[in-house]
Formats: structure tokens, sequence, C-alpha cells
């Protein structure tokens, strides 16, 4: 039984039409003649940068193309029945059933109109699988193997009166219920933060090891990837780079794509010493908005000339806010921060042009940090216009050089941001700052948008662009790989108070207070059995207790 | 970037051209001038009076197409300021938020809960009628519409990160009011100049007929209904040629602003 196949997939072709404006419509090939096979219980991890076509090929798998998505040849064939070839009477009957599909976006994927338990039963209930008192009793024993709160009565709630990690895994319980042969696990974890996405991969790890569900898991981080999967499939341009056992694609990647994606995020940065005269002193600043709940408590980081502070911390915990009340945008309500020697004023508005152009800002979402109705030429323009008041062949000079310096050509320049990819519109976002000359740049999240090899270019360009300019970064990001790579100093912040601050080496090394330990060890490895080690050490530690 | 244009869009872009021509060039056009009798009450089409004459003997289709002058330049002339006025006052309330924008607000709401109408034609009666006290009327009154809607699109521009950019490198309000967010608010706003215009149209032809509007002897579309409309109940049918053409151009404007609409929804940007 163990050794059964359960989906078949051959050739499998996935096309689009796009309509570009102005021409005709052309066929977009979404996925390549791909095949694959899944046995029984067996986990295979999808992976690939966004794009690559890791969820159609996956969505195909229960025969569902998305709006406007064909599926012109291929089988797909799942328990002896081509699902491609059947009718959608017959559809009906696998999906939901035979195949269940848990969504990125918990929060968005549930109807915020009924209870959790209506929701994580309708599929059992539709498909006539039990009677309404059978399928709760196994939702809610589920709802306990995924370690949620009160099993029993988490079911009664709404999806607003629960948390994201635990939406998730209900949504998670919500696919087991019917008891299905296939799940299809489209990114769960990727919108948690660290040190909920271990509890959630655990629980799912656990559900699947249970029930002994086969399930396709798709995500575009290898490291989370290996701790789940039996066998991973990556993916680019909607064709099959690599196929291989997990063991074999972590530790023996074939082809080089899979080497870059498993070495991502090795750079290496020797931490660099203080200096006597630190360029931002943030001084025992406490700020909110409005109201009387404080957002920042008391913070008090220096930044250094031609050095990084990383700023770290789960969502909510005000990383994000502290830079904030240093551009001006939000005016701390007690504390000073000092620039350079002297002392800023806290609102924006009566900063002089200087103390402006001196502290430049790069935004997580480069989508929206540039004008669409605005060529690269004006992005990049304008600040030197406004602040060096550039003109005429001055002006396009320095434009060229600044396009060189984020290793773009100049045919960029009269391009909008909606001809450019995601790694080059954060590049120009880039050029918009160092165009002001600053003296720090206050990057907020800005690789976390990215697939990881483009966010590796942007790290290494950020950091190339520090040794030449001696520019200062404060560098907020909830993901530690990405600060072991770049930081100097590292700056732990959790419900709005720093819990610990100081040097690179100091901070990453023991002993931890329990928030570090807990951020720290839960950033996803790049080795087989880490999740099964960390979840262990935890069970140790709090049974100790 | 022409190529491909439905059918619906072409038949509104012929029909709104023609009325335009009619409108530029009415003294060259018309046959007879615009306030002439030039033969009897009423008469029949004919190949003297292709759309026969009104009331007074005056010939119908000279008089339709002065008409379109009159019309379409206090319509157009309304429309723009409403614009100017609506658009800009929207921006302002939306980038400095706060008090500014609850006073703007709640202004704004307080002449909007009068009915249009009847405020019109309560200042119209209490000012001079000439055709500027027309313009400003409509033009103030259309525009709180305007501002509703380039208020609600602004508020949403003026959060995106770009905005905030532009703010943080110390650019005054001027420049994120007209260069940071009204290119992203134009395909909105342009869609809705054609419903507005049409609005403007009907709206002056409501206030004409009702004998606020333009007065005589000038020619105006919803005069026209007026001064003809005690045929009907002879069988001649010259009131309803100028409310045919109010008709047609309201579909026509609307036929052309569903198309630019449909060419620029998406508000990502670009080349569009």
């Amino acid at each position: 039984m163990a050794d059964e196949t359960l989906l078949e997939v051959c050739n499998l072709r996935i096309e689009a039409t796009v309509y570009p404006p102005g021409e005709k419509p052309q066929t977009l090939v979404i996925v390549k003649d791909l095949s694959w096979s899944l046995k029984r219980g067996q986990v295979l991890g999808i992976i690939g940068e966004s794009g690559a076509g890791k969820s159609t090929a996956a969505l195909a798998g229960m025969a569902y193309g998305r709006g406007g998505v064909r599926l012109p040849a291929g089988e797909v064939w799942l328990d002896g029945q081509n699902l491609l070839a059947v009718g959608k009477a017959a559809l009906r009957n696998v999906r939901g059933r035979k195949v269940c599909y848990v969504a990125q976006s918990a929060a968005a994927a549930f109807n915020p109109a009924h209870t959790l338990m209506d929701q994580v039963v309708e599929a059992s209930l539709l498909h006539g699988v039990c009677n309404r008192a059978t399928a709760e009793n196994r939702a809610i024993r589920l709802f306990e193997k995924l370690g949620l709160p009160n099993p029993d009565k988490i079911g009664d709630r709404y999806p607003h009166q629960v948390s994201g990690g635990q939406l998730q895994r209900v949504m998670t319980a919500m696919a087991l219920c019917p008891e299905p042969d296939l799940i299809v696990f489209d990114e769960p974890t990727t919108a948690l933060d660290v040190t909920t996405q271990i509890d959630v991969l655990a629980a799912i790890k656990d559900a699947i090891r249970d029930t002994g569900v086969a399930a396709m898991y798709i995500t575009h981080d290898l490291a989370v990837v290996a701790q789940v999967s039996d066998e991973i499939m990556v993916l680019r341009h909607g064709e099959l780079v690599e196929h291989g056992t997990a063991k074999q694609i972590i530790e023996s990647p074939r082809e080089e794509y899979t080497q870059a994606l498993v070495s991502v995020r090795s750079i290496e940065h020797e931490e660099k010493k203080p200096s006597t005269q630190p360029v931002m002193k943030v001084k025992n600043v406490t700020a909110a908005y409005g109201g009387t709940i404080d957002v920042l408590k008391d913070i008090s980081v220096e930044i250094h000339p031609g050095q990084t502070l990383a700023v770290v911390g789960e969502s909510g915990s005000g990383k994000s806010t502290l830079a904030r009340a240093i551009t001006g945008l939000l005016p701390p309500r007690k504390g000073t921060i000092e620039f350079d020697g002297r002392t800023l004023s806290n609102a924006l508005a009566q900063r002089s042009r200087d103390d402006l152009r001196e502290v430049q800002m790069i935004y997580q979402m480069a989508d929206v940090a540039m004008n669409p109705r605005q060529t690269v030429r004006t992005i990049i323009g304008r600040p030197l216009q406004f602040y060096f008041d550039l003109k005429g062949e001055a002006l396009d000079q320095r434009i060229n050089e600044l396009l060189e310096e984020i290793e773009m050509g100049d045919g960029f320049a009269d391009r909008y941001p909606a001809e450019l990819s995601g790694g080059q519109k954060q590049r120009v976002c880039i050029a918009r700052a160092l165009a002001a000359k600053p003296k720090l740049i206050i990057c907020d999240e800005v690789t976390s948008a990215l697939d990881p090899l483009v966010a590796d270019g942007i790290l290494k360009l950020l950091l190339d662009l520090q040794a030449r300019e001696g520019v200062s970064y404060m560098f907020i990001t909830h993901d530690l790989a990405t600060v072991k790579a770049i930081a100097d100093s590292i700056a732990v912040m959790f419900q709005g108070e720093l819990v610990r601050y100081g040097p690179k080496s100091e901070v990453l090394a023991p002993p931890f207070d329990d928030y570090t330990d807990l951020l720290l060890s839960s950033v996803p490895q790049m080795r087989l059995g880490w999740l099964e080690e960390v979840t262990k050490s935890r069970r140790m530690a709090s049974g100790g207790n | 970037m022409f190529k491909r244009i439905p059918l619906s869009a072409l038949i509104g872009i012929i029909a709104t051209s023609t009325f335009v021509f009619m409108a530029v060039f009415a003294p060259w056009i018309a046959p007879y001038p615009m306030a002439e009798i030039v033969g009897g009450t009423w008469e029949p089409s004919s190949a003297k009076f292709l759309l026969g004459t009104d009331n007074l003997g005056r010939d119908l289709l000279s008089r339709m197409i002065f008409g379109a002058r009159t019309t379409l330049t206090i319509a157009a002339l309304a429309t723009a300021l409403s614009f100017t006025l609506g658009a800009t006052l929207g921006f302002t309330a939306a980038v400095f938020g706060g008090w500014v924008d609850q006073v703007m607000s709640r202004g704004i709401d307080l002449l909007m809960a009068i009915p249009t109408l009847i405020f019109a034609l309560v200042v119209l009666s209490v000012l001079p009628t000439t055709i500027t006290t027309l313009i400003l009327v409509m033009g103030v009154l259309d525009s709180t519409r305007v501002y509703r809607l380039s208020r609600a699109v602004a508020v949403d521009i003026n959060v995106m990160d770009f905005v905030e950019a532009a703010r943080l490198r110390g650019e005054g309000r001027i420049w994120i009011i007209f260069r940071e967010i009204l290119p992203n608010a134009l395909s909105p706003l342009v869609a809705e100049l054609g419903l507005r215009f049409i609005f403007a149209v009907l709206f002056l032809s409501a206030l004409s007929f009702l004998g606020l509007g333009v007065q005589p002897p000038e020619a105006d579309w919803g005069g026209m209904v007026k001064e003809n409309k005690d045929g009907i109940i002879f069988g001649i049918p010259a009131a309803l040629i100028p409310a045919a053409a109010i008709a047609v151009l309201a579909i026509s404007v609307n036929l052309v602003a569903d198309w630019i609409l449909n060419r620029t929804t998406d508000l990502k940007g670009g080349r569009g």
C-alpha cells in the first residue's frame, strides 16, 4: 500500500493568454512539459522563485487552473483516474474530498462570517463523508493534534478571533478533516513570523506523518521545504531544473541553479569595530500613534559611520515605528535623536533640507515606493534637482553614474517602474536614496519581498556601496540570515522594547535571553532534521520547567 | 494606440465630433441667422428649412446648430470649472488631512445635502441671469461631486510609499499634489469628466427649460424644447428634435468615456 503511486502527472502543459496593451493577445506558457509522480504518504516539496509556476503546477494536481489558466496538454492521474479527462461533476467529487488545498494567506482564505468549525467540517458534510457529529469530533481531534489551544472550544470562534499562526493550523485541520489522499500546501508559513512558522511547520509535519496523507508542499524557502519533504522538485520558468530526494538536493545538488539556491545567504561579512563618533544617536525615544499605548519604549541605539545596525524582531515589535520616529514621520513623545553631533528636530516639517538629505529611506515594497507615472530618470533625477540643483547635462551624467553604481545601464533611464523586475525596482530605489548623498540609509525590510537569489544580489550591492561610499545603514528585518550577512551591530526588539543590543558577535553569542534564543533557534537551517532537533530541545526545555 | 477601437466607441466618437464641429463652426454652417424670423410658424421640414421652423418662424436647423454652440460651451466651461475647483480642493483635503479635511468635507456635505436643481433655481432667481453666472453656479454645484471623487482617490494615493518618500525628501505640498498624486488620479478623473460633462448638459437644459438658464433669443437645446413644447399638442415634432439631440449627445459622450475608462483602468501606470 505504501509504495502505491497516488498521483502521476505526465507531460503537463499550462498556458494563459496575456493581453499587452495595444498588441494582439499572446499565449504565455506557464508550465512546459512537466512530469512527476507521488506515492501515498509521501511529501513532495516544490520550490522555485516567484513566477516559476510552482503553485500553478501543484494546483493542476487537482486539475484546477486559476482564472484564465488553461491545461491544454498532459495527463493528471489521481488514484487511477485522469482528472483532465473527466467532467466537472467528477472533479467536484475529487476536490475537497480526495485532494485538499491549504492557501498561503489563511486570513484571506477564511470566510469571516462563519465560525471556524462550520468551515472546517464543510467539505466533509458536502461530500457526505460523515455526519456532523463525527466530523466535529474529527475536527477537534485534529485541532488537538495540531497543538491548538482549547481544541474543543476553538471551533466556535470566528477567523478574526485567533492569531495568524493558529488560523494557518485551523486551515490545515480543514484540509485534513475529510481524510483526503493528497493535500496541496501553498506557502503555508510564508506570511508568518519565524517564531510562529516553526510551530506551524512542526504541527503540519506531525499531522502529515500521523495521518499518512500525501502532500505537495510549495515554498520559495529551501530550508523550510527541506524539513518536511521526502522529495524536492526545483522549478524555474515553468521547467523542471532538478528532482531528487530531499537529502540529495540539499547535500549534493547537481544543477547550478539548485546549488545557488542552497548556498544563498552565505555572504561573509567581517564585523567592523565601532568608532568613537557615531553618526546617529537615538536617545531614550518613546513614541505612540496617538492614544496612550507606547509602541516604542525608551529605545537608545547608535549607528556608526560606514556600519550597519540591524534591527530585528517579529511583526508588531516596533521596528518600523523606530524608523518612522528617526525620519520624523512620527515625532517621538520623549527622547532625542542626534545626527552627526547635532540634535534633529522631532517633527519632519521643522527639519532643514540638509537634515532630510542626509537620512534616506528604502522601502520594503519597491512597487509602491516609486511613482508609477514617473520614469526612472525622473525618480532618480528629482533628488539631484531638489538637493543639488543639477540641470541639463550635469543631471543626465549623474543619473547615468548612479545607474552604473546599481549595476544597471542607462538604457533603463526612460523606463517606467512597471517595466522593471522586482530586483531592478529595488535597485532604482537604492539609486534614488544614493542620489541624495546621505550619511545614513534606513532600509525597511528591503529584501523580504524578493526571491532569495535576487535578495542576495541586493544585499551584495548594499555592502559594495557601503564599502565605496562609507554610508551607514539601519537595516530593519525579521530575517536573521540577512542580519548575519550584513550587520555590524544588532538591536533585537520585542513589543516595543529593546531586549538585546550590541555588536553582532556579542548579540549572536550565548548566553542568550529567552526571546533572542527563541528567535535565533527559529530560523530554518538548510539541513535535514533541523526541525526535529529544535522541537525536541524545546520540549525538553519546557518539560524541565 | 487607435488600433482596435470598438464599434460603440467609434459611434460615440463620430457623434460627439459632429456636435463639436457644429458648435465650433456654427456661423459658417448654419443656413440662416440664429434669431431671424425667416418663415411661418412651425413649418414642416422642406428643402428650404431642413428641419422646419420653430414657434416664431425661425429656422430650426440654424437654431439647433447655434444651440449646440451655447449648450456645449456652457457645459464645457462649467465642467472645467468644477474639475479645477473640485480636484484641487479634494486633493488638498486629502494631503492636509486632519481638521482641514474635516472642515472642507463637512462644508461640501452641507452643499450636497441641498437638492442641486432647487439650489440652482434659488441662486439664479436672485442673481442676474448671465452666461457667467450660469457657468459659475453650475461649476460650483458640480464641483462637490468631483471633490468627493478626487478626495477619495487621493486619500488612497496619499498613503503610498512614494508619496511618503517625497515628503521625506522635503517636497512641498504643491509638488505632492500636482506631481505625485495628480498623474495617478487622472484615469478615474478622466472617466468622470465625460459623465460630469453630460450632467452639465442635462442640468443646463433643465434650467433653460424652466426658464432660468440661457435667456431668449439665445438658442440652447433646453430652451428650444421649452419654446416648442406647445407644438406637441398639435402633432408638431419641433420640440423633439432638440430633446433627441440632448439624448444623442449624452449617449455618445458616455460611449467615449466608457472606452477611455476601459483603456486606462489600470492604476499601475507606465505607458498605459
